[in-house]
């Protein structure tokens, strides 16, 4: 009987079965979302803005090397260099391409230096608030004992008024951090430090669901019954599954961060007055808008494209890394 | 229904006692000395008095108890009193005299009750906010209900842009903008909000409106790009649901299928959104009453900040955080309410 499974027919079944062209490589889950995200317009722009800003002011400084702390008041006041299309006369020109302000400063140079502190505060903040997020949402999914005293804690935490207590946690602790981290240490550490203790509660709370929900399934009681601790569990088996959502609020939170940064700043409660930064530079011009309203619109502008590029690569973020969307 | 609200409710004292217990800490913490602007000159043991006056003698916990009871006892009766004695509404009741003259919150800033200047900076911050907040609302919720209807329509890729705009572009950008263009360049609004004006006639009232179109509108831009996006994913989850397919099936008409049957079942998440989203455009007024100086709230709370007026902070700070819970507990009742599956107990 062996050998009738070598007639002609037979063959023929086999032949229907096996594919014509040859096999694609298995694909792996990251291509899946670089795929889907690509096809997101927006979020590729959003993204390659945003690679673009950061970069732009990490790198800045050496290749527009002006010192954004300079003064020159013979060449106070100058006009972007785009006045020329219109205004012959202007004050502009290519030494000072985004003009300078009342006393003589670079514009250039100070929306790099202002873009690297707003930027630095924005990541730095959004992964504290990450840190303290997830630190959270594990172990109150993990752990029934916490879960209900955390939740409680993260719910009251959500019901504090967010912007009066960061006015008042910086106005009053201002004072000490100064004197023992200097000025402008001092404050980066306490604006880092407030945004991220006030905007961890939505991480937490998205992380704790998908890790209730992770933790019943077969994969975890197969590392259980196998023996690894509680501490492996969750580093080896649940973080890389909830790494999708920490990302999307990963960066709904540097979007936050940012506009916090320069909303303390414009209200007069950030950083020290010759420290620029994006929102300080905005509050600055504010009172000589009528001459000179390109001071309002360059710092304006850049924070409000960086915000908007980061929500933009959320939204194609969070079609990429959802498994139900991708693919369609 | 009625026993979740009132679990609620009392399930919100503690909440409210803990975030006082936080804000009055924080201020406990802070370094900053009420005393530092008294001259050089006054003598050690004088300031010790005109410490102890202030209430700063004794230990903590008698400080938050005190204000405590002058918060929510004393200041209730000054309420009630008012409310029988002056107001209109209850006016017609029998007078009542429970306050005795305590001693009230007091501001250090102007030694008068901090209550009665929030009472008169509420009204400013309540016309700003409340109008942008309504008109916020009735720009977004046709957008969304449009834009859902034609999923991927140009008016849908458009509307998503702009309310992303919207919705990135933070109020202090936005209110200098809006200055710029429209009273600097074009002068047809006045850059500042002018709160003594009075309305009388036809003419006081269009100074009115012409002052709070721009408040107004970059309040309510943050408002109509959040609940747009909401109303257009509530309407796009509910669009392809087979309900809808069943009322068109038995002849309704189109306006009909989409303006009762799917946008009632939307509404659903949206109000809450709109509910909860209450709290933070009072939070957003600080800064937008700053770009406009509305003497509002939130200009006294940023006032009394620089002015080391702790009483005024502590209070202000507190009503801040009773209308997020008070918001977050209508949000609760409101869905369980619209949302007949939704039963809490």
């Amino acid at each position: 009987m062996t050998d009738q499974a070598t007639t002609p027919d037979e063959i023929e079944v086999f032949g229907a079965l096996t594919d014509k062209e040859p096999q694609k490589p298995p694909r792996s889950q990251w291509k899946d979302v670089w795929d889907q995200f690509r096809k997101h317009k927006g979020a590729v722009f959003g993204g390659g803005f945003l690679l673009f800003i950061t970069l732009g002011v990490i790198f800045g400084p050496w290749l527009w090397d002006v010192d954004p702390k300079t003064l020159d008041i013979r060449n106070k006041d100058w006009r972007p260099i785009y006045t020329l299309l219109w205004d012959g006369d202007a004050k502009a020109g290519w030494s000072h391409p985004f003009g300078t302000d009342q006393l003589g400063r670079d514009i250039l140079a100070q929306m790099i230096a202002g873009g690297r502190v707003s930027m630095a505060v924005g990541w730095l903040a959004m992964g504290l608030a990450l840190l303290i997020g997830t630190a959270i949402g594990v172990m109150s999914g993990y752990f029934k004992r916490l879960d209900f005293l955390m939740m409680r804690f993260t719910d009251l935490v959500l019901s504090l008024p967010i912007l009066p207590l960061t006015l008042l946690a910086v106005t009053l602790f201002r004072q000490p951090l100064n004197s023992r981290f200097g000025p402008e240490g001092g404050m980066f550490i306490l604006i880092v430090g407030i945004i991220g203790l006030t905007s961890w509660m939505q991480t937490a709370r998205i992380v704790r669901g998908d890790i209730l929900a992770l933790k019943e399934r077969e994969f975890i009681l197969a590392a259980r019954s196998i023996g690894t601790t509680s501490g492996k569990i969750i580093r080896r088996h649940l973080l890389p599954n909830v790494i999708s959502p920490i990302m999307v609020s990963a960066t709904l939170g540097l979007a936050t961060a940012i506009i916090t940064e320069s909303a303390l700043s414009f209200l007069g409660v950030g950083f020290p007055s010759d420290y620029p930064t994006w929102g300080k530079l905005l509050a600055d011009a504010v009172q000589r808008m009528q001459d000179y309203p390109e001071r309002v619109l360059l710092p304006g502008i850049a924070i409000s494209l960086t915000v908007l590029s980061v929500n933009y690569l959320g939204d194609g973020l969070r079609d990429a890394l959802d498994p139900r969307i991708r693919g369609r | 229904m009625l026993t979740f609200t009132l679990r609620r409710l009392i399930l919100s004292v503690p909440t409210l006692l803990f975030i006082s217990l936080v804000i009055f800490g924080l201020l406990q913490l802070a370094p900053g000395d009420p005393m530092a602007q008294v001259p050089l000159t006054v003598p050690p043991e004088v300031k010790q008095k005109m410490r102890e006056a202030l209430g700063l003698g004794a230990p903590w916990y008698v400080q938050y108890y005190k204000w405590l009871i002058q918060f929510f006892w004393i200041e209730p009766k000054i309420f009630i009193d008012y409310l029988t004695n002056t107001s209109f509404l209850f006016g017609w009741l029998p007078d009542t005299a429970f306050y005795q003259g305590e001693l009230r919150v007091i501001s250090w800033q102007t030694r008068s009750p901090v209550m009665d200047i929030v009472v008169q900076r509420m009204p400013q911050t309540l016309w700003v906010v409340g109008l942008s907040y309504i008109v916020g609302i009735v720009i977004a919720i046709p957008i969304g209900i449009y834009s859902a209807y034609k999923h991927y329509s140009v008016f849908d890729q458009a509307g998503t842009f702009v309310t992303m705009v919207g919705f990135s572009i933070p109020p202090f950008f936005t209110g200098p903008l809006l200055i710029v263009i429209f009273s600097v360049t074009l002068g047809w609004l006045p850059s500042i909000y002018d709160t003594t004006h009075v309305v009388t006639d036809w003419e006081s009232f269009k100074i009115q409106f012409f002052q709070m179109v721009m408040p107004v509108m970059v309040l309510a831009l943050q408002t109509t790009a959040q609940i747009s996006r909401y109303m257009r994913g509530a309407m796009l989850d509910n669009l392809n649901q087979d309900y809808v397919r069943t009322a068109r099936a038995k002849g309704l008409r189109e306006g009909v299928v989409v303006m009762v049957h799917v946008l009632r079942n939307s509404m659903i998440p949206v109000v809450t959104v709109i509910a909860l989203g209450m709290p933070a455009i009072f939070g957003g007024a600080i800064i937008t009453e700053n770009v406009f100086k509305v003497n509002g709230i939130g200009q006294l709370l940023l006032t009394a900040l620089f002015a080391n007026d702790l009483p005024m902070v502590m209070t202000l700070t507190f009503i801040f955080a009773i209308l997020i819970v008070l918001f977050n507990l209508i949000a609760d009742v409101l869905y369980g309410l619209l949302d007949p599956r939704i039963r809490y107990d």
